[in-house]
């Protein structure tokens, strides 16, 4: 029962991070609230987790990327929409995604060296 | 093909279309264990892999994508589990407070503003420099973003999830070869630069890793979904 009840959790704070998300006209999905909303619940009482929590959410974590494929395989479908300005549009996303990677992991490197 | 799929009865698809994404999942996962290669991402495997499949099978994306929804709702769950490793990690997060917070909002401002301008700069229209300003955060956010500036939604998604790919494949070698791969700047880099996709790559690897990047991912959205209208605005001028 520990594992349906972890499940239970999970898509319980998504259903009131979608509620509040909706209701509110939030500019931020229903997941990303619950997730905010589940972190806020543990760490405003100073507790950790449940261990059949953190199993089933590590559980589900160890495969996140394969839930992104199915969207993913839209990409496929959806190349047609670059066709026109395939060149700008590549350039930009590998020329833009690039820059912001290596700008973030450079200034948390630097506060890690501080900090030591 | 000796079977068309298409003619088959309604209750084959949301069969077919998990095991093959599963299956297709799992080849990719083997795959990258045996030649330890990141440009042999799982997630960019099995994209391919079952594009392949769907044409070969010729069935159409939406026949697919309607029948993989068991695997894409639980997206939903797993990003409100991003928050269990947060709470673990939550005494790192306090002491590093200053420096995350830095780097998600330069991280997250330059990835507007480059998107946007390196789309202007090499002579793209507008139109396409608006969906590609929004492309680093999560992909329901980016999506919404779009919308509200006047860009291409779905050309949004495609770009977020791209760029997440990218990402997933860069962010080892690249960051390895720096030396700047402590789990705390491999998580905050994979979900500021890269959301859902990117993290997927290193969350596997350390819990501070994957507390980093969902706190990332989710900081990161909150930047845009607020930043976005005002930068969109300055650069139009």
């Amino acid at each position: 029962m520990h594992l349906l009840r972890s499940y239970f959790v999970l898509l319980l704070f998504q259903l009131i991070g979608e509620a509040l998300s909706q209701g509110l006209h939030l500019p931020i999905p229903g997941p990303v609230v619950g997730m905010a909303l589940l972190a806020s619940w543990y760490i405003a009482r100073r507790k950790q987790p449940e261990e059949h929590i953190a199993r089933a959410a590590n559980g589900l974590l160890a495969w996140l990327g394969l839930l992104f494929v199915p969207a993913g395989v839209g990409i496929v479908a959806n190349l047609g929409l670059m066709r026109s300005e395939w060149i700008s549009i590549s350039v930009a996303l590998v020329g833009s995604t690039a820059l912001t990677l290596l700008i973030t992991a450079y200034i948390m490197q630097c506060g890690n060296r501080d900090a030591h | 093909m000796l079977i068309n799929v298409n003619t088959l009865s309604p209750s084959f698809m949301p069969i077919f279309a998990p095991c093959l994404t599963i299956g297709a999942y799992l080849f990719g996962v083997e795959i990258q264990k045996r030649w330890r290669s990141p440009l042999l991402n799982p997630v960019l495997i099995a994209i391919v892999l079952v594009g392949v499949a769907l044409r070969l099978c010729s069935v159409s994306y939406s026949a697919y994508f309607s029948g993989a929804q068991m695997i894409h709702l639980l997206l939903g769950p797993a990003t409100v589990a991003l928050a269990i490793p947060l709470v673990v990690s939550i005494d790192h997060i306090r002491r590093g407070a200053r420096t995350i917070f830095t780097a998600l909002v330069v991280g997250s401002v330059t990835g507007m503003v480059s998107g946007y301008a390196l789309v202007r700069l090499l002579g793209g229209s507008q139109l396409v420099a608006l969906s590609m300003l929004p492309k680093s955060a999560t992909t329901p956010i980016a999506i919404g973003i779009a919308q509200s500036l006047g860009g291409i939604p779905s050309l949004s998604a495609v770009l977020a999830i791209g760029g997440g790919i990218l990402v997933a494949v860069w962010i080892n070698p690249i960051l390895r070869s720096l030396k700047w791969d402590s789990p705390q700047a491999l998580g905050i880099a994979a979900g500021t630069a890269g959301s859902g996709i990117g993290a997927s790559q290193v969350i596997p690897q350390h819990p501070l890793a994957a507390a980093f990047a969902g706190l990332a991912i989710g900081l990161n959205g909150l930047l845009t979904a607020v930043l976005a209208p005002l930068i969109s605005h300055l650069l139009k001028h």
